[in-house]
């Protein structure tokens, strides 16, 4: 299979489903003549043409809105948020407009729109520009969510996510764009709302999604060396929530570890730990551990920065804790 | 020639269009009262004095008798809802349309069936106007089964696929980016449909509002944005929340033809529509119009018709020109109805309005089953047992 970035891997599933279907159309700023603030458009505009791949003002409300009202009428709009931070100004249109109108037409007008862009911190850009806000999304019914962590996922899902009737927020990786994975030749998708193992172990079970994966990976690296297995469980998709590898896993490692992005108060990560808890709570031996980003807006400062993000280091630090090791 | 209408510059470069209109060559000013020592907007309007012979023209008479009868309905639809507030049949908020009726008939009655609106809150008389059976709409606002969002979206959302009706949004000025979208695919399509619009003054405050017209200017999309200036966002009249009053005005910020249109007057409103949306299927450019028009309740049923933000005499003397009246005179002058007709239609609108209270009062209510339907184009249960 070929190596090729997550970045290709986004740009050959947008290519293929807009040569799939007609109905599918990419908005968004500077995803044309600019070729993608992050070029995962890149060539686009020249296989398509203006009419599908569509330059946008900086105006996320009204071209969010505008995709939102063309869906209604059975187009399928992938809405590129520049980053995902910015898509704070058109939470109204996607939670009180594509979440809530199938709903409350009371089945009638479907809202099959993705709205996909980098999510999460990257180096040093601060607190507006660092923030990973998945678990907002996710609290809301009516949407779909997902955060894929490797080239293969992200193409699968991006295909599928294009041809949900639903509304699909896609959260990719800001640094993830230049990481390589497998990916095959021949078509393929993925469904939305099934996990994926992405380690096999025994002694604990670590929940991670997105960029959480490779610190999980690393983390799990390092344990491997001083004889602890770990199993490595990414959801790929945040709602839905495939609970059942987590559940199955926990029951085999009877401990586990969430290492997630985002701050800790009300995240995604205190659902998966209620669930577990709700369901598995007489095979725990140990309380169910989160590792999160620092309950602090990003400060800038590298070193700062560094202690706001989950590490590996971290992530060793709270297995050991859950092993009792120490 | 009216002089408030502007067209857009040909070139891009060009210079803006004037706002000249905006002072001039009104042919039926209604000032509103003036609170004391504070500056109040002119409420005047410019349409062309010679658009009731015009419309009487050129309109067959059915279609002419067809908005009359529209415009009785939508007014005894109202009445009753405010009945069935009272007895709490309806709940939640409830926003009526009285006093406004010109504004959707005539608007409505230059569309096609396939082309789309999109409303306010304020939005039983456009969906009944738009073709939904007025008892799919009562049992809605009693949040019944048959309703026309399935008891689902009440009072504030009406959607109606079939029959062009895009809602019923209840987020001041959150749907006007949706209209232009439907309007964005119309000539994606390259299809001739047009999209209306409708909302208040107050909206026009909104950022979704600039950046949709900026975007429907940019992109020359067959949007056509109704404003309807009752004059009052709630309680808060148009000159203590708008910088300028001249709401039509706004459009040269955006290049974009625009029309002020005396909105209690029903032919005036029709001709200044099928312009627009002439424009819209002609040249798949957006209009911005506002309507002048005054709402004779209060904001919602919970609210009062006058008091501390309006006077009693300001909304009396606006029942004077009340727009079912004075249509009416028009048609009479031209011969072509008289009191006996009028009544007929009446009685009409008065037993359809009847049969709607009755569809809905036999309509169930929703099942259990139903919380959980339609949150998603497949069934909820892989969502419902990880949230719950």
């Amino acid at each position: 299979m070929p190596l090729i970035t997550y970045r290709d891997a986004l740009n050959q599933a947008l290519r293929e489903e807009l040569r799939r279907d007609p109905n599918v159309f990419l908005m968004g700023e500077e995803v044309g003549v600019y070729q993608g603030a992050y070029k995962v458009s890149k060539g686009l505009l020249q296989e398509f043409g203006e009419r599908r791949i569509i330059d946008t003002p900086i105006t996320e409300e009204g071209f969010t809105g505008v995709g939102i009202g063309a869906a209604m009428v059975g187009l399928r709009p992938v809405i590129e948020m520049m980053t995902w931070n910015f898509s704070l100004l058109a939470m109204d249109q996607i939670i009180n407009g594509a979440a809530k109108m199938l709903y409350m037409s009371g089945g009638q007008f479907r809202i099959p729109i993705v709205v996909r862009g980098p999510g999460g911190a990257a180096h040093q850009l601060a607190a507006q520009h660092s923030q990973s806000i998945e678990s907002w999304y996710a609290h809301v019914p009516g949407l779909k969510v997902v955060a894929p962590s490797t080239p293969y996922d992200a193409k699968g899902l991006l295909k599928t996510a294009i041809r949900d009737d639903d509304p699909v927020i896609f959260f990719e990786g800001e640094t993830l764009y230049g990481s390589k994975g497998e990916v095959p030749t021949e078509e393929y998708t993925i469904p939305i709302g099934v996990a994926d193992i992405k380690r096999a172990g025994t002694d604990v079970t670590l929940v991670a999604w997105s960029k959480m994966v490779s610190v999980a990976l690393k983390a799990a690296e390092e344990l491997a060396a001083q004889g602890v297995s770990c199993e490595i469980i990414d959801p790929r998709s945040l709602r839905p929530f495939d609970d059942a590898p987590i559940l199955a896993s926990v029951a085999k490692t009877n401990r586990c570890v969430i290492v997630e992005e985002g701050w800790p108060y009300a995240g995604l990560g205190a659902q998966i730990a209620y669930q577990i808890q709700q369901t598995m709570f007489g095979d725990l031996d140990a309380p169910v551990t989160r590792v999160t980003g620092a309950d602090v807006p990003m400060p800038y400062a590298k070193n700062l920065e560094h202690m706001a993000m989950p590490s590996p280091a971290r992530v060793v630090a709270a297995v050991r804790e859950v092993l009792y090791l120490e | 020639m009216p002089t408030s209408r502007r067209t857009p510059s040909t070139g891009r470069k060009a210079e803006p269009p004037t706002n000249k209109g905006s002072s001039q060559g009104r042919s039926r000013p209604a000032p509103i009262p003036a609170a004391a020592g504070r500056r109040t907007a002119d409420m005047s309007t410019s349409t062309a004095p010679d658009h009731i012979a015009r419309q009487l023209a050129a309109t067959p008479k059915a279609t002419l008798l067809d908005m009359l009868s529209k415009m009785l309905l939508g007014r005894r639809f109202e009445e009753k809802c405010a009945e069935m507030y009272a007895l709490q049949k309806i709940g939640g908020f409830c926003h009526l349309y009285i006093g406004q009726e010109a504004v959707a008939i005539g608007a409505l009655s230059t569309l096609r069936p396939d082309d789309a609106i999109f409303t306010s809150y304020r939005d039983h008389v456009h969906a009944i106007v738009k073709g939904v059976d007025p008892g799919r709409v009562m049992a809605e606002l009693f949040g019944r089964r048959d309703g026309v969002s399935k008891g689902k979206g009440g009072s504030m959302h009406l959607f109606d696929a079939k029959a062009g009706m895009f809602g019923g949004h209840a987020i001041v000025g959150g749907h006007i980016p949706l209209a232009t979208g439907v309007a964005f695919a119309s000539k994606y399509r390259q299809q001739d449909q047009v999209t209306l619009c409708f909302f208040g003054e107050a909206a026009v405050n909104i950022g979704a509002f600039h950046e949709s017209l900026n975007m429907a200017a940019l992109w020359k999309l067959p949007c056509i944005y109704i404003v309807e200036n009752n004059r009052y966002g709630m309680g808060t009249s148009i000159e203590r929340a708008s910088a300028i009053y001249d709401v039509a005005a706004r459009a040269c910020a955006y290049d974009m033809a625009s029309e002020t249109v005396d909105g209690m007057d029903v032919l005036a409103v029709r001709d200044c529509i099928s312009r627009a949306v002439e424009r819209g299927r002609r040249e798949h450019a957006p209009t911005l119009v506002e309507a002048r028009c005054y709402r004779y309740m209060g904001h919602s049923m919970s609210d009062p018709v006058h008091g501390h933000y309006r006077t009693k005499e300001e909304v009396e003397e606006q029942k004077l020109q009340d727009p079912i009246k004075s249509y009416f005179g028009h048609l009479v002058a031209a011969g072509l109805i008289d009191q006996q007709g009028l009544e007929q239609l009446d009685r009409e609108a008065r037993a359809a309005v009847e049969r709607a209270i009755a569809f809905a009062e036999a309509s169930p209510e929703p099942s259990a089953d139903d919380l959980y339907a339609d949150v998603y184009s497949t069934p909820y249960g892989p969502f419902r047992r990880s949230a719950e």
